[in-house]
């Protein structure tokens, strides 16, 4: 599984992907996880309000920061 | 969510919410008994009036601030940006785009790591450069905190003329700078989107998580907006109830009057590079206000403190020139100056 977070460094970019982190790491899901800062690559996921949750290539969560169980939940369909 | 939870939620939310309301009513006795009662101060003292007055201002705005953060909260879970994009896009508005641009800039969280990404969806779009200008006039302008600080200083009335009036410039400051065609001006790889950009055709998605069940997360980012600010508004409130003791009264009156030219613009020009959040700067203008500046210079350096900044104009050189940049403040730093007259004039 490929899981991307989308945000340009700010607060709640970085405490979604500490949680995405912690559920990966807690459920044993095998991913790999990397953050996208660069503003020009973010756009062309479409996504207007940070941060973003994407898995393989699918925009799954945007503009908030979710609960633990939600991506877990997210996740869990992959 | 189970029913369980969700019930105990709801109860929570109904006991809290009615608990808030009442303490705001009754804030200013409560902290009489807390100061001249319990602490034993004088109220005929220097330290206890300035101690009433921090406990009574500080306590008071938190509550503004926590109510209208979640507030709208909830109105963003309804009104998210993307369904306004498509609205914008799909439908024939005749001008009225300007209107809802710069309205949902109002109502829309304003954080600077998300200006720019919303400014290239909205020109992604095809939307119209002018209108998303009035966006971005708009939102960092008015926003939760700057009109919880002013709702509690400075009453609802200031409150309606700043919300109001800021509203007013973002839709004809869009209008404005849309007619200077200045889509040249944009950054090239900016251009490039704009030359490709499509409507959006895509059906908006709705959020599948039920209200119920992203109130906690609601509720829990308007805490935080309070947490995040809670050191500002001390320090504001603070140096404001210092000052409020030791600045002779009408001090300012004799730089700042309305009857000085000079006076409003040089606030607002003073006002521009400066950046401070609302939280911190409204309880020091407070001050200004009662000791003789007039209100529509103290609303302008507001405007110009926390809608145009620094930090700003190097968040907008991503996707901008400095020309347009420079067009961009420039335009609105006089809109403000503009309006400050205007209010001097009127109020």
């Amino acid at each position: 599984m490929n899981i991307q977070i989308l945000g340009t460094g700010c607060p709640k970019c970085k405490t979604l992907e500490k949680i995405t982190r912690e559920v990966v790491e807690q459920n044993g899901i095998s991913a790999e996880i990397s953050k996208v800062e660069d503003i020009m690559e973010i756009m062309k996921f479409n996504v207007m309000s940070t941060p973003a949750l994407v898995v393989n290539g699918k925009v799954e969560i945007k503009g908030r920061v979710p609960s633990a169980d939600e991506i877990k939940q997210v996740l869990s369909k992959y | 969510m189970e029913k369980n939870k969700r019930i105990r939620l709801l109860l929570a939310v109904f006991t809290v919410l009615p608990a808030l309301v009442v303490l705001y009513y009754y804030l200013q006795p409560l902290v009489n008994l807390f100061t001249y009662n319990l602490l034993g101060l004088s109220s005929d003292s220097h330290l206890g009036t300035s101690i009433n007055f921090f406990f009574y201002d500080t306590i008071k705005i938190l509550i503004l601030l926590f109510l209208i953060s979640s507030l709208m909260g909830v109105v963003n879970a309804y009104f998210p940006i993307d369904r306004l994009r498509n609205y914008l896009t799909t439908k024939k508005m005749y001008g009225l785009q300007y209107f809802f641009a710069s309205f949902f800039g109002a109502i829309t969280p304003f954080c600077s790591c998300s200006s720019i990404p919303l400014f290239i969806g909205f020109v992604k779009g095809g939307i119209p450069l002018g209108v998303t200008f009035s966006f971005l006039i708009t939102s960092p302008l008015v926003n939760e905190v700057a009109v919880a600080m002013f709702l509690g200083l400075f009453g609802l009335k200031a409150t309606i003329i700043y919300a109001g009036s800021g509203i007013l410039m973002g839709i004809i400051g869009g209008y404005i700078l849309g007619k200077f065609k200045l889509e040249r001006y944009l950054s090239d790889w900016v251009k490039q989107i704009q030359a490709n950009s499509e409507k959006e055709t895509e059906a908006w998605q709705g959020e599948k998580t039920p209200f119920i069940d992203r109130l906690p997360y609601i509720i829990k980012d308007g805490w935080d907006i309070v947490s995040k600010v809670l050191v500002y508004v001390l320090i504001g409130i603070g140096i404001g109830a210092a000052m409020h003791g030791y600045v002779p009264e009408n001090f300012f009156a004799q730089y700042l009057s309305a009857d000085k030219w000079y006076a409003v613009p040089m606030a607002v020009i003073l006002g521009v590079p400066m950046y401070a959040n609302a939280a911190g700067i409204v309880p020091v203008i407070q001050v200004f206000v009662a000791k003789g500046v007039p209100l529509g210079t103290a609303i302008a350096f507001m405007m110009a403190v926390v809608g145009l900044s620094l930090p700003e104009a190097t968040l907008l050189k991503k996707v901008m020139t400095w020309k347009l940049i420079g067009i961009f403040f420039g335009t609105i730093t006089l809109f403000i100056i503009g309006l400050g007259y205007l209010f001097n004039m009127i109020l």
